[in-house]
């Protein structure tokens, strides 16, 4: 803690972590300072003021993708807030539109963040509520939008199918394709005089029929609750309209079907403070895993398994909030065939004793070289990457560090959907680093201009070599996949250990099973 | 040996009873079978019913119970049947033994006039005065002249102050008249009243009196009782700082002459008016021990109930009580459940805290220490049939000043909750510069004034900070509470916007945990304090629940305990104690209760409607009057407007909160339709 490069890494990431709170600020104030204002003065409550109505007084919230949309041409969180609260003790999955950035009109990325959210709450079993207040489709980019969109409808009543409950709160507009959502919901409140539900409003209805109608004959929540039957609940106001909902998730009568936890839930031996001082600002400074588990694992307790064979990888049990968890972690960047056999070997395991997975991914890749190549590099990284895509178990990974090549495949990437994941400020992820990346452009332009028996022109390819590494640099960076929605949002690498237990209870609220079915465990 | 009596004077007969190797008889009325008196006798009766007249009032049954048990003595306490000559002889012709005077002495002072009689006749100083029975109008205006105002309308067999009127000028004496008489009526059963002269800055001085059997006529010095409310003592200490040796001599003197005339024997009071010359005036006898004996105990070190039972043995009085001594100084306060600051409101509910630090129960304390007599614990009801005395808290020192802090400190850190005491009352009197100076009188409260004397002990200061201490014991106990994620941090945000807010009647709370520790403000102002702890007792979330919070501030760290029962939050602190109702978070829309409802504020009955719906009433004008705790409690329009509801009628039990009847406003009810314009009002989350 008191070596140079320690209070260099804290200073690193607090730089990181205002810049995030800054970004967050924005996409809290919602479209604008004045749109808000105008919200106000209509009397409505902010997007995060219901949210933070309707869950449980000081029961946690997690907040997912806060980054979506950034570095787009969208405005960051994308018009929708995603979370997971607790409601009346129940983890759901809380969706809600924020009128005051364009009016919570749906844009490419609205649909990618709510449709992971989706994801979230089919996996886990998420009873999943929905605050409704949208303008319909961000018209000028319908052509992304409208033939994709039809799967939020779909997934809600999937999501009803699979017996996960799914409850709409109706604050404002929910017209055209939006009266679905509403419509596809098993419980639904509106509020009198503020709710507004038709697939067409007065002027399509007069150029469609000739009809005169006003909003309130068309889709006004009394008419719904009253004739048409489209809404269960009629709300007096916004702040009923969240009791009813909370009243509704009361009566689901819901039961978790997981474990529970087992363990004793004590602290973590250190004061996850410390994380700031290990979370490496310069991902070449090595990170020894079993440092940052005492900051996060229950009591600090990790029980290494095969500590003294492929010794890059560490692997283990440990418990988080009471919840046990088989862990992986890179203890030195690259992935040898030893590292790669006892991560599969360790992973059929956890799948027999039925224990979720935590990845800690601190990874440049695997081993290239002659040696490693003959040596089965690619059999090991094979037999590695099978075992985690098909491991039945719950995944959560956490970006630690650097996240390269397969080793970002092997150590469950994004594409290798773990339940959750989550990255630190200061990870990477690429195909390669930028450094490196930009090298073999040089080296195969070099070969390319042999073989054509041209000159290479060494200006313009050092030129062109800090032009690629620029690109690479600024694609690697958390808060660029974070907005792409590469992961499930940014932490502070303090809340590792709360956003884990969080994610493991969440989990929980499915069976926790593994692959049961063929052979015993290999032996790799 | 049977009480027939209930409470705190139960209890504190049955303490010397037992201590005499009696063995002791309760009897209960319904109202009273949970009570601590009627656990602690060796044999309870039941008297059927709960009101006084038909339980502790019917002689017949107290007789019958001790027949049954085979008593030999009853021991009549005060007030009920204490002073009720009937009563006497009847237990003396069951042949059992009336701790008490002879039924003789009890009808003598029984009338107040006939008293006084005997008292002009015994030499002893009494007040001009006349009976008002059968007089006019004209007539009373004429005696009431002869007097002097101010005048003092009494009632005959009254006692405690009931049946007595002030009047100030001639116009409001007729009114006084008869009500003293209805009300002397209602509660003896005779409406005999009369007219006497009222003493300008008067003291309260009574003589503890006793007599034996044996010829012995002897004074136990005096007390003083002036702090008094609607004529009920409040506050009572021995010696009177206003009584010298001199003074203190002729006030015996009279005394004792006063109870000869009745060949008194037994526990007796001679009550006198003292004005600032230092003359004094005859009252009356009690012929009973009294409510504040234990100050005299205290003084002289004697046992008053151990006298009562030797006497009424036929022993002679010890050496003991016939050359008494007066040690030190005692202060009695009476602990009651009211609310000063609301004309002295009597309460009833349950007792959610009753924890008064004492040295001793009913018995005197060894050297400088507190005395608490009270038939009250931890989860007792104060019902609506009895008075509402909680407690007799009494501190003895060597000094009045050092007896006054003491008891003062001692109340200060009581732990009283469920329903509003005059705790902080007593509190602000006895550390009160005109106490502590000795300038009493029974104009005390008024010349002091209420909005100073009934001033909570607690400060706005400590308030909020007692706000945040329950927010933060709640947040605590609904963390404990939580089915699922209770282990993560409280409140947790990865994107914090907003802080927790918690409103309860008299503040709003916001708190937030940072990294940096807490953020909250009470009211929208910043409280800058630390968290040391927060420390919730091994409970059920469902039961009430008990939390320590440990706060510091400005470098000063201070504990508060907190006691959750439903949405009430009591708080003790070093700096006083609050009561915090949480507000609902979602206000069920069909709760919510018609603006301008005229709502009980304590369990009663109808005994007047005053109003017809559709009648136009003035701001002020009387809707409906409500009976409770012996008291009349008129029901007033809060504004002019129109009576639309009325939902009792005479003779109905209403319960606290029941709506008896709705004015509606000229300009109320009237609010434009919601339609779609946004016109409703939406609750603020900041403020639930």
């Amino acid at each position: 803690m008191s070596s140079p490069a320690v209070s260099d890494n804290r200073t690193a990431l607090l730089e990181r972590l205002e810049e995030l709170d800054g970004v967050r600020a924005q996409a809290n104030l919602g479209g604008s300072q004045k749109s808000l204002d105008r919200h106000r003065a209509r009397g409505k409550l902010t997007v995060r003021e219901r949210i933070e109505l309707l869950v449980d007084r000081d029961s946690p919230f997690l907040e997912l993708s806060p980054y979506a949309a950034w570095g787009t041409d969208f405005p960051v969180g994308a018009s929708v807030v995603t979370g997971i609260g607790v409601i009346e003790g129940v983890e759901c999955m809380i969706s809600a539109n924020d009128p005051t950035v364009r009016g919570g009109t749906s844009n490419p990325f609205t649909l990618r963040k709510g449709a992971r959210a989706h994801d979230i709450a089919e996996q886990n079993r998420l009873p999943y509520v929905s605050l409704v207040e949208s303008g319909g489709a961000d018209l000028p980019t319908q052509s992304e939008i409208f033939i994709p969109g039809g799967r939020a409808f779909r997934d809600l009543t999937r999501l009803s199918a699979a017996g996960i409950p799914t409850v709409a709160l109706v604050f404002g507009n929910s017209t055209a394709g939006g009266a679905y959502i509403p419509g596809m919901s098993d419980h639904v409140v509106m509020i009198d005089g503020r709710s507004k539900v038709f697939l067409a409003g007065p002027p399509l209805v007069k150029m469609a029929t000739g009809e005169d109608a006003d909003d309130e004959s068309l889709g006004g929540a009394s008419m719904h609750a009253r004739v048409s039957g489209s809404a269960d609940h009629l709300a007096t106001g916004e702040v009923d309209a969240i009791r009813l909902g909370r009243q509704i998730v009361r009566n689901l009568n819901w039961r978790k079907r997981g474990p529970g936890p087992s363990r004793p839930a004590d602290p973590p031996l250190l004061d996850p403070e410390g994380l700031l001082d290990l979370a490496p600002a310069d991902l070449r400074q090595p990170l020894d895993p079993r440092d940052v588990l005492a900051h996060v694992v229950d009591g600090g307790r990790f029980d290494e398994h095969k500590p003294l064979y492929g010794t890059s990888l560490v692997t283990g049990w440990a418990s988080i909030h009471g919840y046990p968890v088989g862990v992986l972690a890179n203890a030195r960047g690259v992935l040898f065939r030893e590292d790669a056999q006892k991560a599969a070997q360790f992973i059929q395991l956890a799948n027999q004793s039925d224990t979720p997975l935590l990845f800690l991914q601190n990874t440049t890749g695997y081993m290239v070289g002659a040696e490693y190549e003959q040596n089965g590099i690619i059999k090991a990284g094979s037999q590695m990457i099978n075992a985690v895509s098909n491991s039945k178990v719950p995944h959560l990974t956490v970006n630690i560090g650097a996240s390269y090549g397969a080793g970002n495949y092997g150590m469950c990437g994004r594409a290798y959907d773990p339940r959750f994941l989550f990255t630190w400020p200061n990870a990477k992820s690429a195909v390669m680093g930028p450094a490196q990346l930009a090298g073999v452009l040089d080296i195969v332009g070099r070969a390319s201009a042999q073989a054509q028996g041209r000159d290479y022109d060494e200006q313009a390819a050092a030129a062109m070599k800090a032009a690629v590494e620029q690109q690479i640099e600024s694609e690697s960076l958390a808060l660029f996949l974070s907005g792409r929605l590469y992961d499930d949002g940014i932490i502070d690498p303090r809340d590792t250990r709360t956003v884990l237990g969080l994610a493991l209870s969440v989990i929980d609220n499915q069976t926790v099973e593994g692959l049961h079915d063929g052979w015993g465990v290999f032996r790799l | 040996m049977l009480v027939a009596n209930r409470g705190e004077i139960a209890r504190r007969v049955f303490r010397t009873a037992r201590a005499m190797g009696l063995r002791t008889v309760a009897v209960y009325s319904d109202a009273d079978a949970d009570a601590l008196f009627v656990a602690e006798a060796d044999i309870a009766v039941r008297l059927p019913g709960s009101s006084p007249a038909e339980t502790y009032l019917r002689g017949d049954l107290v007789v019958a119970a001790a027949l049954r048990v085979g008593a030999d003595c009853i021991h009549p306490g005060y007030g009920f049947l204490s002073e009720n000559a009937g009563f006497a002889r009847a237990v003396a012709d069951a042949g059992l033994v009336f701790v008490g005077p002879s039924p003789e002495a009890i009808d003598a002072m029984g009338s107040k006039l006939a008293a006084k009689e005997l008292m002009i006749q015994a030499g002893v100083p009494t007040l001009p005065s006349t009976d008002a029975t059968g007089l006019s109008d004209a007539e009373l205006a004429r005696a009431a002249e002869d007097i002097g105002f101010p005048v003092l309308v009494k009632a005959s067999f009254g006692g405690g102050g009931r049946g007595m009127r002030e009047v100030h000028e001639p116009g409001a004496l007729a009114e006084a008249v008869a009500g003293a008489q209805r009300e002397a009526t209602s509660a003896f059963g005779d409406g005999t009243v009369f007219l006497e002269r009222l003493v300008v800055r008067p003291r309260h001085i009574e003589v503890q009196v006793f007599g034996d059997t044996h010829g012995n006529l002897v004074a136990l010095f005096e007390r003083e009782c002036s702090l008094q409310r609607r004529h009920q003592k409040v506050v009572e200490e021995a010696p009177s700082p206003a009584v010298d040796d001199a003074l203190r001599a002729r006030l015996q003197d009279a005394a004792v002459r006063a109870a000869q005339v009745l060949d008194y024997v037994g526990a007796g009071t001679v009550e006198f008016v003292l004005d600032p010359s230092g003359a004094f005036f005859f009252l009356e006898i009690n012929t009973r021990l009294q409510v504040e004996h234990p100050v005299t105990e205290a003084v002289t070190g004697l046992d008053l109930v151990r006298l009562q039972l030797e006497v009424a043995a036929g022993q002679p009085l010890p050496l003991a009580a016939l050359t008494p001594t007066l040690t030190g100084h005692a202060i009695e306060v009476r602990l009651y459940a009211e609310d000063p600051a609301q004309g002295w409101l009597p309460q009833s509910g349950r007792l959610e805290a009753f924890d008064v630090p004492a040295d001793v129960a009913f018995t005197n304390p060894v050297g400088p220490g507190i005395r608490l007599d009270s038939g009250f614990a931890t989860g007792s009801e104060v019902g609506v049939h009895y008075d509402p005395m909680l407690a007799k808290v009494i501190a003895w020192a060597p000094d009045r000043a050092s007896a006054s802090l003491a008891l003062a400190g001692a109340l200060a850190r009581a732990r009283l909750h469920g329903l509003t005491t005059n705790r902080d009352l007593l509190v602000n009197v006895l550390r009160s510069q005109a106490f502590l100076a000795g300038d009493t009188d029974t104009g005390f409260f008024d010349r002091l004034g209420l909005d100073v004397l009934a001033a909570p002990l607690a400060g706005d200061e400590a308030v909020r900070q007692h706000a945040l201490a329950a927010a933060l014991a709640g947040a605590a106990l609904r963390r404990a509470g939580a089915t699922v994620l209770g282990g993560l941090p409280s409140g947790w945000r990865n994107n914090p916007t907003a802080a927790q807010t918690v409103s309860f009647d008299t503040a709003v709370v916001r708190y937030r945990h940072t990294r940096e520790g807490l953020a909250a403000d009470v009211d929208g102002e910043a409280l800058d304090v630390v968290v040391l702890d927060i420390q919730a007792s091994d409970v059920e979330p469902t039961d009430d629940a008990r939390v320590r919070v440990t706060l510091e501030r400005d470098g000063l760290r201070s504990a508060y305990d907190v006691l959750v029962v439903g949405d009430r939050h009591f708080v003790d602190g070093p700096d006083g104690s609050s009561v915090l109702v949480k507000q609902p978070r979602f206000p069920d829309p069909q709760d919510s209760i018609a603006p301008g409802s005229l709502t009980a504020v304590m369990p009663g009955t109808v005994t007047r409607v005053a109003v017809a719906p559709g009648d136009q009433v003035e701001a002020g004008q009387l809707v409906v009057v409500l009976e409770a705790m012996k008291m009349e409690h008129p029901v007033v329009a809060p504004t002019a407007g129109t009576v639309t509801d009325l939902h009792v009628q005479v003779g109905q039990q209403v319960e606290t909160g029941a709506v008896l009847a709705v004015v509606e406003a000229p300009d109320a009810g009237k609010a434009p339709e919601a339609g779609g314009a946004p016109t409703t009002t939406e609750g603020d989350p900041r403020a639930s």
